[in-house]
């Protein structure tokens, strides 16, 4: 079997994480899922470094999904973060979150985000945008070697 | 009553067709672009589709210069779907005027080449591209494709304010 391709999700809820891996199984996806709390977290996981410098039980990611706010370190700081500093430019990073607000999507994408969605509000929403995400980035979508 | 049902008919497909979003297809290779089209039509996906055949008309549509001034005619466009072999001014290039525009920096770019070389794939991520997609061989291949990119970026994606 293929090796399953790999999710880092960066978001403080820890319920929405268990409905996230939850929408994961349902999916029936190949794909494996890491979740870390915080920007400050998002970023030690992308550097591989503290408790994530282990990249067989770590892996890099093909995807990053990022929550705007966030405690430490918030999403707009971990885009510039990764896009900047890192020089982090292949990362595809779609950004999840519950704000619509004009200004933070027109931030978001000038500090670098791919993509910028806004959460679904039902279980039904969540799996038809893990359908979504697993069709155009995992399916068709070419990711640099 | 059958012209009441004609007319709220009419207007809904008027509300449609003004409700479509943009993209801007910059391919040199016609033929690509009609496929492309046919397979938005034979979808009913509801896409406007506006096109451009190098790299510089790409770039004056998007700075509405010239035949393009006009924003009525040629909307400013969601996103653009890039080639990158292009006669004059190729994709690359498109994307690096793009990325340094401030008033266009943000405009979501996805790459749609029939070139699957690494190289090329980590440089058009490296100039900015938001994604990269292989042209596909077959039409149902294709149909897939754009109807994924329909579900992703026009039902999920939420996109930077207009200009």
């Amino acid at each position: 079997m293929k090796k399953p391709e790999h999710i880092l999700l960066a978001k403080d809820n820890e319920d929405y994480a268990l409905l996230f891996r939850r929408a994961l199984q349902a999916a029936q996806i190949n794909a494996s899922l890491d979740v870390v709390r915080d920007g400050q977290e998002a970023v030690d996981y992308l550097a591989g470094v503290g408790p994530y410098t282990d990249r067989i039980q770590h892996p890099f990611p093909k995807l990053l999904l990022l929550d705007l706010k966030m405690p430490r370190m918030d999403g707009f700081e971990v885009l510039s973060a990764i896009r900047q500093r890192m020089g982090l430019t292949q990362l595809p990073v779609v950004v999840l979150t519950h704000s619509d607000n004009p200004a933070d999507v027109k931030r978001a994408y000038e500090l670098g985000a791919t993509s910028y969605f806004r959460k679904p509000d039902s279980l039904e929403g969540l799996d038809e945008m893990i359908h979504v995400l697993h069709a155009y980035w995992l399916k068709f979508n070419h990711f640099p070697e | 009553m059958e012209f009441f049902f004609i007319l709220c008919y009419g207007i809904l497909m008027a509300a449609k067709v003004v409700n479509a979003v943009s993209i801007l297809v910059a391919d040199d290779d016609a033929q690509d672009t009609m496929l492309v089209q046919m397979a938005v039509e034979r979808a009913c996906l509801n896409l406007r589709l506006e096109s451009v055949k190098d790299g510089e008309e790409a770039i004056n549509y998007l700075m509405g210069r010239e035949r393009y001034a006009d924003r009525n005619a040629h909307p400013f466009p969601s996103m653009m779907l890039l080639d990158l072999k292009m006669p004059r001014v190729n994709g690359f290039d498109v994307l690096d005027y793009v990325r340094r525009q401030p008033g266009l920096r943000q405009l979501p770019i996805v790459i749609f080449s029939s070139s699957d070389d690494p190289k090329d794939i980590r440089r058009a991520y490296d100039a900015g591209a938001n994604s990269y997609l292989c042209k596909p061989h077959s039409h149902g291949d294709l149909s897939a494709l754009l109807k994924a990119l329909e579900d992703y970026w026009f039902k999920f994606n939420h996109f930077p304010p207009c200009h």
